[in-house]
């Protein structure tokens, strides 16, 4: 008879989160924040000064989630990111219910390729629920309207959808980077909240080398920095550069952390529970 | 060395480790031990706490990995063959896990599904073994200790298993839920399903197991028949006589006696059978009347004690 395989283990680990609170709490302010910041609109005229698109919240609503994509790269996401990939491991260790299912017919591999992949679902649907809020009621808030691209062009407002969109695709890949961190440190650490902690706390620390005087040449390989890659989509001719920065960057931080977490995974003593 | 990955093999016994280590630091938590468990058994793991019991459960199931030593499942290394080796073999160590904020029945929902084989199929039946059938929509964060005590043995029942590892499953059980529980694993061991369990229940382990390994301080002190322990293990006898001062010097002059304590109304003595035969007639010899010369077979209780309490090398001698 067939064995169960990973894809069984990620359908329960979505399960799972499905299930718990702590899912709803950090989706839930994914989803608060953009419809905060369309009220905040609504209720006066200017917008958000010095910040991209930031002057044309009012003539477009698909302004809205790109302005948005900047202001949640410092703490929103990586936060929301932080809050599953964190706890992933660690909780489920530190309540027992890890021996639990290493005693099936599943191996660790297995186990933990599930748990990574329910991690990185969360920091997508955590990435593209705040994005589709931010763009539907950014829309009814200022029009469905074309936008001015950073090179000064106008885009029609189906072209410039499709952009946004693409925006959130090469967004997601540093936030998969910080889900990879937060899987690391779930793994070694045993402690949920540590490892939620931990994971914020990296993201803080690489923002803080951004403003380090005479790290001026790291600034290209700061994770954080890679959030803003997808202004490359918003230019006339689009520029790729920073785009495929963002992608290797992203990885050099992904590869390694996962790599270790799956080498630490599989081979650690389950004394938990 | 161990056989390793290989398809099982049909003759090989349930369990099977030898020379398990595990060192945590300085201290060694296991140390050099020798399990051997034989189809049909129920095996008993008994040891005081923290003798290492919890530490090799976990290694059989491949949770932690022994600093030294080989372990066999049915002929496989859960190490090399991972969860393969694992097939047939359910369990649970220390207290049985599952998630609060699912149902037991979504638990078991998880549980099979991450078993395969069929084991969905065998979720009502594991449930009502256990009597939990009526309580599987409650939420697992509801149910007592008892309760998730019983839900490990249906999650364990899902995979069908020829070896059931149990840690101290009788723990926190009210007295109906103990005599349950004796009940439930006598069936299954009844239905050939071998049993591997650690107890602090001497009383239990008397009543269920057919063989014991005894473990202190991380080494096993004794493993094999309980009935062989309790037979060879030598029977105190109460000496009453009609002059105990002289009675006593005699029973030193015995040499097949090895224990010898004078209390105020009477002697006591350690040894076997023939030495006692050999000690009346040289107390008659010696013309000292018997009014009392009674035994005292040890139960397992004073075996586990005179085991895993004292000197080792004393125990091993009992051993």
């Amino acid at each position: 008879m067939r064995r169960p395989g990973t894809l069984t283990v990620y359908v329960w680990e979505l399960r799972k989160l499905r299930a718990q609170k702590r899912t709803y709490l950090g989706l839930g302010i994914v989803t608060a924040v953009p419809l905060i910041f369309v009220i905040s609109l609504g209720l006066r005229a200017g917008g958000p000064d010095g910040v991209a698109f930031g002057r044309y919240v009012h003539q477009s609503g698909l302004a809205i989630p790109l302005v948005i994509l900047i202001f949640a790269s410092a703490f929103l996401l990586p936060l929301a990111t932080a809050l599953v990939a964190g706890d992933i491991v660690a909780a489920e260790d530190h309540n027992g219910t890890l021996k639990t299912i290493l005693t099936r017919s599943l191996d660790r591999g297995q186990i933990f390729a599930g748990k990574l992949l329910a991690a990185l679902s969360y920091a997508l649907l955590a990435l593209v629920l705040m994005g589709t809020v931010a763009t539907v009621a950014g829309s009814l808030e200022s029009g469905f309207n074309g936008l001015v691209s950073l090179s000064g062009t106008h885009i029609s407002a189906p072209k410039a959808l499709e952009l946004v969109y693409a925006s959130f695709g090469i967004y997601l890949l540093p936030m998969l980077a910080i889900a990879s961190i937060g899987v690391l440190l779930s793994t070694t650490t045993r402690n949920s909240a540590g490892a939620v902690v931990g994971t914020v706390m990296v993201v803080l620390m690489l923002n803080l080398l951004n403003i380090v005087p005479g790290l001026g040449s790291l600034h290209d390989y700061l994770l954080p920095n890679q959030f803003d890659a997808w202004m490359g989509f918003l230019r006339t001719p689009i520029d790729w550069s920073p785009i495929v920065r963002a992608a290797w960057v992203s990885a050099i931080y992904a590869v390694p952390c996962v790599f270790a977490a799956y080498l630490v995974f599989l081979r650690r003593d389950v004394t938990g529970g | 060395m161990s056989t390793s990955g290989r398809a099982p093999d049909g003759d090989a016994p349930p369990v099977r480790a030898l020379g398990l280590v595990k060192r945590y630091g300085e201290l060694v938590a296991v140390d050099h031990v020798d399990l051997n468990v034989a189809t049909g058994d129920i095996y008993g793991y008994l040891g005081p706490n923290g003798a290492g019991k919890t530490t090799s459960l976990r290694m059989l199931l491949g949770l932690i990995r022994p600093d030294e030593g080989d372990v066999e499942l049915f002929g496989r290394d859960p190490l090399i063959a991972g969860a393969k080796a694992l097939d047939g073999v359910a369990g649970f160590v220390e207290a049985p896990r599952f998630y609060p904020y699912m149902t037991g029945r979504r638990n078991l929902d998880l549980l099979a599904a991450f078993d395969g084989a069929g084991a969905a199929g065998r979720i009502d039946e594991s449930l009502r073994a256990v009597d939990l059938d009526k309580r599987d929509g409650d939420k697992v964060g509801g149910y007592s200790h008892g309760m998730r005590q019983r839900l490990g043995i249906a999650a364990a029942l899902l995979r069908a298993p020829r070896l059931l590892l149990l840690d101290e499953p009788a723990t926190g059980l009210d007295p109906a839920g103990l005599r349950d529980m004796r009940s439930l694993i006598r069936r299954l061991a009844g239905e050939g399903i071998t049993v591997m369990l650690s107890s602090h229940q001497l009383a239990e382990v008397e009543e269920l197991c057919n063989r014991v390994a005894i473990i202190r301080t991380g080494r096993v002190a004794y493993e094999g028949e309980l009935a062989e322990l309790k037979r060879t293990a030598a029977a105190e006898y109460r000496v009453r006589t009609t002059d105990d001062h002289r009675a006593a010097a005699v029973c030193r002059a015995q040499p097949a006696i090895f224990e010898i304590r004078v209390t105020d109304d009477e002697i006591r003595v350690r040894a076997e059978e023939p030495a006692i035969a050999e000690l009346s007639i040289a107390l008659g010899e010696a013309g000292i009347g018997l009014k009392l010369l009674a035994n005292e077979q040890a139960t397992l209780e004073d075996l586990f004690f005179r085991l895993t309490e004292g000197d080792p090398v004393a125990a091993e001698a009992v051993a």
